[in-house]
């Protein structure tokens, strides 16, 4: 199925909650609302003809500073189906409001849950409904997300503590 | 009065020689059996995706050497295609076959030095000797290559970074013709022995429909029986040319990831002894003043393209606005980048799918059930280098 076909089924199935879509080299996206992203997220992999049994990775943008109509975070969920051989992008933009989320699908792909602890350690952007959100690669007690663009490259100013007090 | 036992919690690593690296498992005991797995990862985590924000396009591929620093060639070729495709760059077809070999020969030495380290890990330590001293020399061919041995940094946006001699296709073609033979005398060395049998054969096993939900690509997919593999899905480089078949297993238990893999390397060195014969003459960089550095003998003899060199090594050059997401099939499985470009010169955002990362996320449910020793079957298994884990 073209990609294109997959994101008018989305339409579809859920009127409200496509806000947007797009493609570039021969690689189309689709621009959902968080709300219902579970729903849809299963209906995309259950469906006979859709059948994204595999999800490829899930990350995140930081538009910081970028034109201001846009909301700061962007979700991004890479997909692709074993069966038919046909890819999709989802994104979902998330507001900084000082609790960004998004819903997990850590109940629809197993391999979500170890990509959504990534996103969060390093954006800081929650997905609820995730039964192990942790830190994955900075240690636990780490202060700040790395991969925004307010956080310095060269790292936040830093003491040396030996041991946990 | 009766016995009481109870579960007891221990740590596996980061120290442990058989986790590869730098991964440390938290594991709950009954008895020696493993009741559940909790692996913690990062302690190699260097922030490239960080620093790839911070850099020129050109710039970021040594860093990608860096994270699966066993398979270099096939990092940077990976890497060169998604932001070739987001410029709407043609390699010239020499390009395209230097680059194959010297994927195909990094995933030799990668397949190498994982069977090395496996069948040490399980006890069979004759194999690490072979295979080390076959990987030596495909570290000279690299050499000879590219002037590196390990990181190597071969492939960059617009081609590859100089000619191949007619002594390194020389070379080449000597050592692959050796290699199968050598192939053979690893299978002598482990195929018949009972230890190496009992301790592969029903571990592990993950089924078709959970290899595929778990999200496991490369060697660890197809052993469970699931046709995947990027060279035939979306071809890149010169592979659409080649003749080559997808090794597949039956069960997706330790001992058919194991088959899969050593077929792989025979599929390696047909695809370069196919290559070295096929290679057409040409330039092995795209013409493309913005992008492809200017001849060195040039670059020596008049100012002007002394100064196009010097711009372009120190400033870069823009790339359109877009994003893109293009994959490689690594030695480990699906490498894959998300570039988002704002038309500058660096990205807004480079995040680096690494299928290590993914496969070891995979172990907990791998190793329930099974006893202690186990484990490290699996993590041999899986192959995963940390370096691509933490990134």
């Amino acid at each position: 199925m073209h990609p294109d076909n997959i994101i008018e089924q989305i339409r579809e199935r859920f009127p409200d909650e496509v806000t947007g879509s797009g493609s570039a080299f021969g690689q189309s996206w689709a621009v959902l609302k968080r709300e219902k992203l579970e729903d849809i997220c299963r209906f995309l992999k259950d469906d006979p003809d859709v059948r994204m049994d595999y999800l490829i990775d899930i990350t995140a943008v930081d538009w910081l500073g970028r034109p201001a109509s846009k909301p700061r975070f962007e979700v991004v969920y890479n997909m692709h189906s074993m069966m038919h051989g046909h890819r999709v992008r989802l994104k979902v933009p998330v507001e900084d409001d000082g609790d960004p989320w998004v819903p997990s699908v850590s109940g629809v792909w197993k391999t979500a849950c170890w990509h959504e602890r990534e996103t969060y350690d390093l954006f800081g952007i929650v997905f609820r409904g995730n039964p192990d959100l942790r830190r994955i690669l900075l240690p636990d007690d780490w202060e700040g997300y790395p991969l925004r663009k307010d956080y310095p490259i060269e790292g936040p100013e830093w003491t040396f503590k030996p041991w946990p007090e | 009065m009766p016995l009481t036992t109870k579960e007891i919690t221990i740590n596996m690593g980061p120290q442990h020689p058989s986790t590869h690296g730098v991964l440390r498992l938290v594991l709950e005991l009954d008895g020696e059996v493993v009741v559940s797995c909790t692996p913690h990862i990062g302690y190699l985590h260097r922030g490239s995706e960080k620093l790839a924000e911070a850099r020129t396009y050109q710039q970021i591929v040594p860093l990608t050497d860096r994270f699966d620093y066993l398979s270099c060639g096939n990092n940077n070729l990976g890497y060169a295609i998604a932001v070739e495709k987001l410029m709407g760059i043609e390699v010239p077809e020499r390009a395209d076959y230097l680059r194959v070999i010297v994927a195909e020969l990094s995933r030799l030495s990668a397949h190498l030095l994982w069977l090395a380290t496996h069948a040490a890990d399980i006890g069979a330590v004759t194999v690490l000797l072979y295979c080390l001293r076959e990987r030596e020399e495909i570290l000279d061919l690299f050499e000879l290559l590219t002037g590196a041995r390990l990181t190597v940094s071969y492939v960059n946006i617009g081609g590859v970074r100089r000619d191949a001699t007619p002594e390194f296709f020389r070379r080449t073609r000597e050592f692959m013709a050796a290699m199968p033979r050598r192939i053979e005398e690893y299978n002598t060395l482990i195929m018949q022995n009972r230890i190496w049998l009992g301790r592969t054969k029903n571990i592990g096993i993950i089924s078709y429909d959970e290899a595929i939900d778990w999200g496991l690509t490369g060697g660890s997919l197809r052993g469970s029986g699931v046709n995947y593999d990027l060279r035939k899905v979306m071809p890149y480089a010169a592979y659409e040319k080649l003749n080559f078949e997808v090794p597949l297993g039956e069960k997706g238990d330790v001992y058919d990831r194991y088959i899969v893999r050593m077929e792989e390397m025979n599929q390696s060195i047909s695809m370069i002894n196919q290559c070295v014969e096929d290679i057409p003459d040409g330039p092995y960089k795209a013409d493309i003043p913005m992008v492809s550095l200017p001849p060195k003998d040039r670059v020596m003899q008049d100012i002007e393209t002394l100064i196009h060199h010097f711009v372009l090594v120190s400033k870069g050059f823009p790339v359109p606005k877009g994003e893109i997401y293009a994959a490689a099939e690594v030695p480990k499985g699906e490498l894959g980048f998300y570039i988002v470009s704002d038309g500058s010169e660096k990205p807004v955002r480079m995040k680096v799918r690494s299928p290590s990362f993914v496969n070891l996320s995979c172990l907990p449910r791998m190793v329930k059930g099974h006893m202690i020793a186990d484990i490290v079957s699996c993590i041999g298994s899986i192959d995963i280098v940390l370096g691509e884990v933490d990134r």
